[in-house]
């Protein structure tokens, strides 16, 4: 009996203390991020820590709150998610440290290429690569002997065959939304045809060009095949009318194509059809029309080096090589944690990556190209002006920002 | 009543309207004449998980420099006034030397991010008030000759537009009114057009704007003149009636003008509440088509840009904007007033 008891207690002991091993941290974590499954993997991660509150803002709107949850001093939230894209407004204003310490004492198990260095001091840990690829419907490809597109002109005529042969009247999907979401796709295809935002190495903006032009022809193009509502529709929405199965060609993100046809209601017609291939080349040209993105966390500058350390402990945690011996969890994203292996829904990013596309720029002003472009843009879209105006339009609002800004 | 009760009375809200809407005021207007510091680039080498290359970056310990010395900004006087994205001065002065006719020139005028929000701002409210100060007077008209009993039921279902958040109440709509919502789909089958999207057109999307801002301000007109009418003098309103009088003449001579300080009152509360109209814009993911000078404000302060001057500068004109609209109700009510004395 006695023995027994022994057996239970040193039990419980070694179970709390394996427990407390895993993850325990002494000061608070807050985080914010984007709110797409593999997010959502990391943000419950952190959740898993004990010995302090850990708590987590996973919203579309993340990229609207974090700098100002970041600027007050205390900082609201310890660790921002963040994108290529969405650290350069924390770096801009100087919100996030340096991790080299923390990952020399906590960061074993993370590897190189997951580190992100700004002038030679670590910034961010990065956990997975994104870009947008092709995400289509084999089963009315097949149905019409189109082969797979290749590149954004092959998209075109699948769409019109499809069309003509009365199987989905609006058969191309992208996520046009003005602003954010439709500047994006601009990005894409202005890459694509070989242009570059910038005058070589300055803030001067370089879109008015031939490549420009070439670049919104082409999406004007595209928007006549998806729904006339395209300029209101995000990757959510674009996403919604691909599982309704009135889409059957789109541009969509790796991160979210993954488990896009994981929700209640999808027909099995849509769920079985669905499939995944790399990004498109457009005009002939050999660089993807996408971007490469990576996603990673970030930690305030603006709080005690405690609940850095708190922060840098769960988010490690977050992100530990064992949380890929899930399946679902494998399946959300392209890892870049060690011990990943690809799944098959994958693919499109590996794609992208073997291309060689061009990773979206961490330049202190390409947030203001971004937004000039999303403002600006629409105009063009809906016939209202041509595109050389539209591409001078946008180079004027940039200059605007930008010189307000302190850039030019 | 004497000067000294009324300054113990008016104190609180003099404080209130002093600390939260005086000082941020000043402060909004400083910051308009200023702009960040010029940020010291440099060029750095960059590594991410797709390889190392060189980029521009922000020297943050020069710029920190200039920011210790001179903690508001720099100076700029009215420059962001006047760039492109507020007044455009430089641009309209282009336009107007080189457009061969007016149109053209107010075409090309309205493509500024400024003028265009204006326009809207101003169509908006220039249709939604005067719209739902006939139709709240009329309902209230209706409701106020209805069954006593039905009365209170007919009541709370004409508040139920303004009880609905606005930002909800356009979102809802925003699903009926899709091409394979409710509403949208009614339409297709009435117009006889499978094509027909509210969304996808400048005009129908003003149109449907212009809907919802006065679906949802009516029950606020409404309320205010029905409270209006239960005052109504009941022995002018018989003696029109032996005189002969029909309802109309009955609502032109006498309730108009019984409850004309109430219409006024409505009217100075709906233009401010029109020209600052923001949450059916985001909720009908309309930015395509409309924008206003609440939206643009939003938009520069939301997001990665986050161009405080620019929001700064928007948020004054605004607040002229509203100055020189009501200046002309509030010169009559000030008339009146002294009138009066």
């Amino acid at each position: 009996m006695k023995l027994f008891l022994i057996k239970i207690l040193s039990s419980i002991i070694f179970l709390t203390s394996t427990s407390a091993f895993a993850c325990s941290i002494s000061a608070r974590v807050s985080i914010v991020g984007n709110e797409f499954p593999a997010i959502q993997t990391v943000g419950s991660g952190a959740k898993e820590c004990k010995g302090a509150k850990v708590s987590a803002n996973l919203t579309a709107d993340h990229q609207k709150i974090n700098v100002a949850g970041m600027s007050s001093e205390p900082a609201e939230y310890t660790s921002a998610i963040v994108a290529n894209t969405s650290i350069v407004a924390l770096l801009n204003e100087d919100l996030i440290r340096p991790l080299d310490s923390l990952v020399k004492k906590h960061g074993k198990d993370l590897k190189k290429n997951q580190l992100i260095t700004i002038d030679g001091k670590i910034m961010a840990v990065a956990f997975m690569a994104n870009a947008q690829h092709l995400v289509y419907r084999k089963d009315i490809l097949k149905k019409l002997n189109i082969d797979v597109p290749k590149t954004y002109e092959e998209m075109l005529s699948a769409a019109k065959k499809i069309r003509d042969a009365g199987l989905l009247k609006n058969p191309v999907g992208g996520a046009y939304k003005a602003g954010w979401n439709l500047a994006q796709e601009f990005n894409n295809m202005f890459i694509g045809y070989g242009g570059s935002h910038f005058k070589g190495n300055t803030a001067e903006p370089n879109v008015n060009s031939e490549s420009g032009v070439k670049a919104l022809e082409m999406m004007k193009a595209l928007s006549g095949y998806m729904n006339p509502d395209f300029l209101t529709h995000d990757s959510n929405a674009t996403n919604a009318e691909f599982r309704a199965g009135n889409v059957a060609i789109m541009n969509m993100w790796g991160s979210r194509a993954a488990t896009l046809v994981d929700v209640d209601g999808v027909s099995d017609e849509v769920k079985n059809g669905m499939d995944i291939a790399g990004p498109m080349t457009v005009g002939g040209g050999k660089t993807p029309a996408s971007t490469l993105f990576w996603d990673g966390w970030t930690i305030a500058k603006k709080i005690s080096d405690k609940e850095a350390e708190a922060t840098f402990i769960a988010m490690t945690n977050a992100i530990r090589p064992s949380i890929m011996d899930k399946d679902d969890i494998r399946k959300q994203a392209v890892w870049l944690i060690d011990g990943y292996k690809p799944t098959e829904a994958a693919k499109g990013v590996f794609a992208a990556a073997k291309m060689s596309t061009t990773p979206y720029p961490m330049l202190p002003y390409a947030g203001l190209m971004h937004s000039a472009i999303g403002k600006e843009i629409s105009d063009f879209m809906q016939g209202k002006e041509s595109a050389k105006k539209t591409l001078s339009d946008i180079e004027d609002a940039y200059r605007a920002s930008a010189k307000e800004k302190g850039f030019l | 009543m004497k000067h000294k009760t009324f300054f113990w009375f008016i104190l609180p809200t003099f404080l209130a309207m002093f600390f939260f809407i005086t000082l941020p005021i000043i402060s909004v207007t400083i910051q308009s004449f200023h702009t960040p510091h010029e940020n010291v680039l440099i060029t750095v080498e960059n590594c991410d998980p797709f390889g190392c290359k060189k980029a521009t970056s922000i020297n943050h310990e020069a710029t920190q420099k200039l920011k210790k010395n001179n903690p508001l900004g720099k100076y700029v006087g009215l420059d962001i006034y006047f760039d492109r994205g507020h007044l455009a001065i430089e641009q309209v002065k282009n336009l107007w030397s080189n457009t061969n006719n007016f149109l053209e020139f107010l075409k090309l005028t309205a493509d500024l991010p400024f003028y265009k929000a204006l326009f809207f701002t101003l169509t908006f409210t220039f249709t939604v008030t005067p719209i739902m100060l006939v139709l709240g007077l009329l309902i209230a008209l209706g409701v106020d000759s209805f069954n006593q009993k039905l009365k209170g039921l007919i009541i709370f279902f004409s508040l139920l537009p303004m009880i609905v958040t606005p930002l909800i109440g356009s979102i809802i709509l925003f699903w009926m009114i899709d091409s394979r919502g409710i509403v949208g789909n009614f339409l297709q089958i009435l117009f006889e057009d499978p094509g027909l999207s509210l969304k996808a057109s400048t005009f129908l999307t003003w149109i449907m704007l212009i809907v919802y801002g006065v679906w949802h301000a009516i029950p606020f007109s409404f309320i205010v003149f029905y409270a209006g009418l239960q005052t109504l003098p009941k022995d002018q309103i018989e003696s029109a009636q032996i005189d002969g009088a029909n309802t109309f003449q009955q609502t032109i001579h006498i309730i108009i003008p019984h409850i004309m300080p109430l219409i006024t009152f409505v009217t100075l509360m709906q233009l401010m509440d029109n020209f600052r109209v923001f949450e059916p814009i985001v909720g009908f993911n309309a930015e395509a088509h409309a924008t206003s000078l609440s939206w643009i404000i939003f938009n520069d302060l939301g997001g990665e840009t986050r161009q405080l001057s620019a929001a700064a500068t928007s948020s004054i004109l605004t607040i002229f904007g509203i100055i020189i609209l009501l200046s002309p109700v509030l010169i009559k009510t000030w008339k009146e007033f002294e009138f009066k004395k």
